[in-house]
């Protein structure tokens, strides 16, 4: 079922492998606040990194190249963790998280933090912005780059999401992926299923053990034609 | 004469088939204009529906990718209800876009204060690095359109209904160009107001200047206008009539004029809402932007 317990695979782009994860994230202090909302993300961005987008630091200005945004941005450590794993900088800038001259902050600045697709904080922007990356992409003949957004289930409460999902089905926008970490911690929580919004708005959803690294990797690469595609991962509720 | 929001739809549309960054985005309003443009160019006349945080965000992620875009809605819808998209989405991604509105403080006053705007100028003075132009004709606004488009910064076009009877030169240096010069003080007309002005000035001894770019504020231009008086030991009194809320410019007005005596007057739309249908001249001549209103508060203030 997960890979939490599995033999450490080597990752393809350089020499830390998934275990790596719990040490990096360790050299970030002093943000014990966002860490479960850090946790929740850690097995997603690490099949999403290792496994299925197409970008390194010698890509990450290319035009052609796979774009990942982190809207959640609360709680980037894994993230953080994640970019340092795949050589976009060094391990030693993730000890001065949150320091006034760590490029690294509580919620993430992509003018500061080398990968970093957007800078967020604020919920309900990346979806928004995903669409209009995948719509410029587009109308410069780039088809072939897909682009990612990890949204929160409680950030999924915010409206621009919804003008962004209600919009990016009927539009066909297949190069579009959201992908929604699931900790149950939505006030209202979302009856149905997360994943039936999607659908019902035209996108291919999936709904997936968020811990189980070969079941991510399926929903992830799973063929979606003319759709928009949604991976639900589920995990462990926040509290 | 066609409207300055005709003119951006025919100058965009033209635009489109010029510079294959250009992408305009749209939230139903003024969809059908930019119909034949859409059909032209359907990967980059966006049409998102009512949805303004969309708007925005799907602009500012295209942005992102190295395009050029244009944003365009009623000013209310524009600036005011996904503001904090303007502020993040452009702001601290750090990338640029032209945002185009429509519908000025009170350009169809028969619908309300819904969709009336006096405090959007007000509201992105709040953020920094955008330029904002406010023609007062519709080839000024079809010329600062065009340079916007050349730029890869963060622009602000205010379109409006209200227009002066004649175009003026704008571009070059964005700086105030002075229209009449006089010596017991200095008015700044913004955009559309310019006309009122110049009929409520006639037979002052005042130097009138013309401002389609209000942001950035040319701070040189009115210390080089108000120098004469000042210089003569008179001190500078500056009145600013702007089309929407006054006193948007007041405080640019004091950094300007930092160094020397100076009163100014913040003459625009007042804070107050009116809750009066009507027409636009009804509404000018309530905010005491019509010439005969302009012209007692200006006398007023420069015999004070």
């Amino acid at each position: 079922m997960t890979n939490m317990t599995a033999a450490p695979v080597r990752g393809l782009h350089g020499s830390y492998d998934f275990h790596d994860l719990g040490r990096l994230i360790s050299l970030m202090t002093g943000a014990e606040k966002h860490a479960p909302a850090a946790h929740s993300t850690t097995d997603a961005l690490w099949v999403l990194y290792d496994r299925v987008l197409r970008v390194t630091p010698a890509t990450a200005d290319d035009p052609g190249r796979d774009r990942f945004l982190l809207s959640k941005g609360h709680g980037p450590m894994a993230y953080y963790a994640v970019l340092a794993a795949h050589g976009f900088f060094d391990e030693e800038v993730l000890r001065g998280f949150g320091t006034y001259g760590s490029p690294l902050g509580h919620h993430p600045d992509r003018l500061l933090v080398p990968g970093a697709e957007i800078g967020s904080g604020s919920l309900g922007h990346g979806l928004p912005l995903a669409v209009g990356t995948v719509l410029g992409l587009r109308a410069q003949g780039l088809t072939d780059p897909r682009v990612w957004v990890l949204v929160g289930d409680a950030e999924l409460d915010e409206g621009s999401n919804h003008e962004a999902i209600a919009h990016a089905g009927p539009a066909g926008l297949e190069q579009l992926h959201t992908l929604v970490i699931d900790n149950a911690s939505a006030t209202h929580g979302w009856p149905g299923g997360i994943a039936s919004r999607f659908e019902a708005a035209g996108w291919s959803a999936a709904t997936v053990d968020g811990r189980d690294h070969e079941a991510l990797y399926a929903a992830f690469t799973a063929p979606h034609p003319g759709r928009p595609r949604a991976v639900v991962a589920r995990v462990e509720p926040k509290r | 004469m066609d409207t300055m929001r005709d003119r951006f739809i025919t100058t965009t549309s033209q635009l489109l088939e010029e510079e294959p960054r250009l992408a305009v985005v749209l939230a139903d309003i003024s969809a059908d204009g930019f119909a034949p443009a859409r059909r032209a160019h359907p990967d980059r006349v966006i049409n998102v529906g009512i949805r303004e945080q969309l708007l925005i965000g799907a602009g500012a992620g295209m942005a992102l990718t190295g395009m050029r875009p244009i944003m365009h809605t009623f000013a209310s819808f524009l600036v005011e209800r996904p503001f904090e998209q303007v502020k993040l989405d452009f702001g601290h991604q750090g990338v640029g876009g032209i945002l185009v509105s429509a519908g000025g403080s009170y350009d169809w006053p028969a619908g309300g204060f819904t969709h009336m705007s006096p405090g959007d100028v007000a509201l992105l003075d709040t953020l920094e690095g955008w330029t904002v132009h406010v023609p007062g004709h519709p080839d000024e606004a079809e010329a600062l359109l065009r340079g916007a488009v050349d730029g890869d910064d963060r622009v602000y076009v205010r379109l409006s209904l209200q227009a002066n009877r004649e175009a003026r030169p704008v571009g070059g240096d964005g700086g105030f160009s002075v229209v009449r010069e006089g010596r017991a003080g200095t008015v700044v007309a913004v955009g559309p107001m310019l006309d009122n002005v110049l009929t409520a000035t006639e037979g002052l001894d005042v130097s009138v200047l013309y401002a389609t770019t209000v942001r950035p504020f040319d701070a040189a231009g009115l210390r080089r206008a108000v120098g004469a008086g000042a210089s003569a030991g008179a001190g500078a009194d500056v009145v600013i009539v702007e089309p929407y809320l006054a006193g948007t410019s007041t405080a640019r007005a004091n950094e300007a004029l930092m160094e020397v005596p100076h009163r100014v007057l913040g003459l625009g739309v007042g804070r107050a809402e009116l809750r009066r249908y009507g027409q636009l001249d009804e509404h000018l001549a309530a905010h005491g932007l019509d010439a005969p209103g302009l012209r007692e508060r200006i006398t007023g203030f420069l015999r004070g």
